[in-house]
């Protein structure tokens, strides 16, 4: 009769989800997800010190140039231009079809820009005092001159944006317009 | 008199109408789920900054895959709390501390290291530069690169809103 119960007592787990919540919210405050997003490009290989500095072969009208001084100005092919205006000049000059062997190109067909968009060399030089800003903005119209011209090529092709395309058909969008953003060695940048 | 009386079933005569309240026993298990899930994924090998930098914004940005494959180079001015002490011309940070273009050989040697051999191939240096910069410290970093043979490098910058 009122037996006593002998024995550990239980622990009361109750309060174990908060204790668990309180972690919880405390992981999902501190994580971070976002993603690293960025212009990825590709450095060139540093030049030989034995082979000679190649012979610039490119024909003078299958480059681009874009110059950008301290004052964040564009000098493009010697012309000054508005930021605003890059991109549209970009397009133009890549997608001009000079030699008429492209078939997909819409360009005026200029004789004076480039020939076709595996020709057409875009040549990026910069001096020291341009801003970071004004540099990334440059390369960021040209990059959007590129996704717009091959966007343009995979809806014709294919019906779709590049970016909803497979691996295959990207690669053949690559092909047909080519991102050739080079970037001139700084040494040549002269002193100004 | 209730019917169920008659038969003297031990279990039916306990039945109450009312619906059995959910049981939340298994509550602690669920959150600890969600909990081991967010430790897991949960990144702390956030640097301290001792420089300052607002990332450029750009429309045409690419997501970098892997992670665990980037290297970050920081690029900017000393924060407001240290400038007294460093002075506010932009500076280089590698890892924790300041550092100098010439350490940027060395850095990308320990971040090769520090990964197999697969990956290592496949290393990406994160430029993470303040939007004031000048281009002179950017192009002193690349062409450290070059010669360190890491030839694949991003600019950091935010994706415009649109």
């Amino acid at each position: 009769m009122a037996r006593k119960k002998r024995g550990v007592p239980e622990i009361n787990a109750g309060s174990m989800a908060d204790i668990a919540f309180l972690l919880l919210i405390f992981f999902l405050v501190t994580t971070t997800m976002d993603v690293d997003t960025g212009i990825i490009r590709k450095l060139p290989p540093m030049p030989d010190e034995n082979t000679p500095p190649p012979v610039d072969q490119a024909n003078k009208r299958n480059l681009f140039i874009v110059l950008v001084n301290a004052y964040d100005q564009l000098l493009v092919n010697e012309e000054p231009t508005d930021i605003d205006n890059l991109k549209e000049k970009a397009k133009q000059f890549i997608d001009n079809n000079g030699d008429g062997s492209c078939t997909y190109c819409q360009g005026a067909r200029n004789p004076k820009k480039s020939d076709n968009p595996s020709k057409a060399i875009v040549s990026l030089q910069n001096d020291r005092g341009t801003s970071y800003e004004m540099y990334i903005t440059v390369q960021d119209q040209l990059a959007q001159a590129y996704t717009e011209l091959r966007d343009r090529a995979s809806m014709e092709k294919f019906g779709a944006v590049y970016g909803d395309l497979n691996d295959v058909q990207q690669d053949e969008i690559n092909d047909m317009y080519p991102k050739l953003i080079s970037e001139a060695e700084p040494k040549d940048v002269g002193e100004s | 008199m209730n019917p169920n009386h008659k038969k003297m079933s031990k279990f039916k005569d306990q039945k109450s109408k009312e619906s059995p309240g959910i049981s939340t026993a298994s509550l602690p298990d669920i959150v600890f789920m969600l909990l081991f899930f967010f430790m897991v994924t949960t990144v702390m090998r956030e640097v301290t900054l001792v420089v300052e930098v607002s990332l450029p914004e750009a429309g045409e940005v690419q997501k970098i895959q892997k992670k665990s494959l980037v290297s970050y180079i920081y690029v900017g001015k000393p924060l407001q709390g240290i400038r007294a002490t460093y002075g506010k011309e932009p500076r280089i940070q590698l890892n924790d501390a300041f550092a100098s273009v010439d350490d940027i050989q060395e850095f990308v040697a320990q971040e090769r290291e520090a990964r197999s051999e697969q990956e290592a191939k496949r290393l990406v240096n994160s430029i993470k530069a303040d939007i004031d910069v000048k281009m002179g410290i950017i192009t002193d970093i690349k062409q450290e690169l070059r010669k360190a043979q890491s030839y694949k490098i991003n600019y950091a910058t935010r994706r415009t809103l649109e």
